[in-house]
């Protein structure tokens, strides 16, 4: 009897024990890696950190680095880009899904070369690196040229305040590469779409409803989700985009005179609390918004 | 007669959906064109740029087609960015953290796949936690620590994180290889134990066999995203190493380094060409395994369930 009742607990240990075996280079590396260098980074954050020939002295010194984020111009111009990449998100993320969905109902549809225009849309996403945006940026080789022959800088800056009419411009200057950046996308939305049954949209056909009808009533409720998880996707590559100026700053106040170590700590994590704070608003806001079609 | 003529004429032309009839298939194509000529634009310009002298820059008749193959710039770039050497130290740290890294994150993927283990809500979370905080809080105290490991300015600094699966997006690959090993049929491991395998034999006579696949992809994405990432690398590696993209972000001051003249301002075809040689590797890389790329994305697992 005894016999018995050991032998799955002897199985459960062997499992746990082979387990546990096999993750322990990832477990080593999360607590060496990440978990130390979390904690650490928050004490950081509330010290003062000065490197010498020596090495590193660490003197607490509280909210002091949080306080200096608001109070000093290093601080401000941190703040300035943060609401920048705000700004950016905004603009961004919808032109990006928007643009995914209809490249992925495009290519959803009965095609031939599909898998050479399916390499064409997600070829961006291999070689966008930053230097190479960058480069691509500056020398003017991110925007098309109707966009300067057709004067529709000129017709922007007349038409809008200068606080907008400049963001509004620089999405024209750097259009192709901000749907460079929805490579991935495309393919989420593609495999959300292949999903769908055929015969649903046969049977709305039947019933009268047009391809546009089909498309809000069909294709939109199924790819909810999916949009749901390509936004999450795109704020976080946005926001970890290596050009990105918020994270620039934090590098740059790493080694410079006035700021140091403990300040650009207390920089990140006000990034990360921001960064949260914007997907937590994308995720209640598109969940709302999926609610409120149901009950209509 | 004639209404039935019609309803014909309408159906070939216009069809019953979208992509069936005549207007509808050309306005299909013609999008898809456009669109993917719009996505090539920024490359094609590069490429066509880049074959420019001096003269065919400033001359406003050449626009497309330069006057002549002139080959200068890309000559000057593969000396301003010490290419083969570059190139060699550039794949040093982006194939070795891509394959360590893909070992590392199929191990973990399996265990959590395949074993009952204690505590493993609690690791999906911190593995997500990973892929969620940014790179910025923790690489501070990681530059701290490094320096004290001495491993600071070295390729080091990033095959170490690689190897234990804190590199670059390892929680991606984590789920990638764990959709992947949960699917494959626990019968297999079953007759493979009760043969006398044990379960780490299971593991390397079945699952890795088995993933072929999901390897081969996740170490395609890995070593493009080590490939284009210049952030960490940049500090990590410190300013005596420069991978290909770290020369490019510095082009103008790698060209002067590399000329000794220090007023001249390089010009856009020169930069063109250099960028065009950053991205080669990648690009060719991508022709050929460009299938592994795009199938990649749908084992990640959130297409699917």
């Amino acid at each position: 009897m005894p016999k018995t009742l050991r032998k799955p607990l002897k199985r459960d240990v062997r499992q746990n024990l082979v387990g546990w075996s096999m993750l322990s280079i990832w477990a080593l590396g999360f607590l060496a890696f990440t978990l130390y260098p979390i904690f650490t980074s928050l004490y950081y954050s509330l010290s003062d950190v000065v490197l010498s020939g020596t090495g590193i002295q660490i003197t607490f010194v509280g909210l002091a680095n949080y306080r200096a984020v608001f109070s000093t111009a290093a601080g401000f111009s941190f703040l300035q880009a943060v609401l920048d990449f705000a700004i950016e998100v905004l603009v961004k993320v919808p032109i990006i899904t928007v643009f995914a969905i209809i490249i992925a109902v495009l290519l959803n549809q009965k095609i031939r070369f599909r898998g050479f225009f399916r390499a064409i849309y997600f070829l961006p996403v291999i070689i966008a690196s930053g230097p190479v945006i960058t480069q691509l940026v500056n020398q003017g080789a991110a925007t098309i040229p109707l966009v300067e022959q057709m004067g529709i800088r000129d017709w922007i800056d007349a038409t809008f305040v200068p606080a907008l009419a400049h963001p509004i411009a620089s999405i024209f200057d750097q259009l192709i590469v901000i749907l460079w950046f929805s490579g991935v996308q495309i393919l989420l939305f593609i495999a959300a779409l292949q999903k769908i049954d055929r015969s649903v949209y046969e049977a709305a056909m039947i019933d009268g409803a047009g391809p546009w009808e089909s498309f809000w009533k069909i294709t939109m409720p199924a790819l909810k989700n999916m949009v749901l998880v390509s936004v999450i996707f795109t704020i976080i590559n946005l926001a970890t985009f290596s050009e990105n100026p918020a994270i620039v700053h934090i590098k740059d106040n790493m080694f410079a005179l006035e700021t140091g170590f403990g300040f650009s700590s207390a920089i990140a994590w006000l990034y990360f609390v921001v960064l949260a704070m914007i997907l937590a608003v994308a995720v209640l806001l598109l969940s709302s918004f999926g609610k409120e079609r149901r009950r209509s | 007669m004639d209404q039935k003529k019609l309803a014909k004429v309408r159906k070939v032309l216009l069809g019953r959906n979208l992509s069936e009839g005549i207007f509808g298939r050309i306005a299909l194509y013609g999008l898809l064109i456009i669109i993917g000529f719009v996505y090539l634009f920024p490359l094609i310009k590069m490429f066509t740029y880049s074959l420019k002298d001096l003269a065919d820059l400033v001359n406003p008749v050449v626009e497309w087609i330069p006057t002549k193959l002139y080959l200068e710039n890309y000559l000057t770039s593969l000396i301003v960015l010490k290419y083969g050497k570059t190139l060699l130290f550039s794949l040093s740290v982006t194939l070795i953290p891509a394959l360590l890294q893909t070992v590392t994150t199929s191990i973990t993927g399996y265990a959590l796949a395949k074993f009952k283990v204690r505590g493993k809500r609690l690791v999906f979370a911190l593995i997500l936690l990973t892929y969620l905080l940014p790179q910025q809080i923790y690489m501070i105290p990681k530059f701290v620590l490094f320096d004290k490991l001495g491993i600071l300015e070295t390729a080091w600094s990033i095959l170490f994180p690689a190897t234990f699966g804190q590199g670059l997006s390892s929680a991606i690959f984590i789920l990638i290889f764990y959709q992947f090993f949960r699917m494959q049929p626990v019968a297999l491991d079953e007759s493979a134990e009760i043969d006398g395998a044990n379960p780490y034999q299971v593991f390397w006579k079945i699952g890795v066999p088995l993933a072929a696949p999901a390897y081969l992809s996740s170490f395609l994405f890995s070593f493009v995203w080590y490939w284009n990432e210049t952030y960490i690398s940049s500090l990590f590696l410190g300013k005596e190493l420069y991978t290909l993209q770290l020369k490019l972000l510095n082009f103008q001051s790698q060209f002067n380094l590399a000329t000794g003249i220090s007023q001249t301002m390089t010009n856009e075809a020169i930069r063109y060409a250099a960028t065009i040689l950053i991205i080669l590797p990648v690009l060719v890389i991508y022709l050929i395994m460009q299938r592994w790329f795009v199938e990649g994305i749908d084992r990640t697992g959130v297409t699917g369930e």
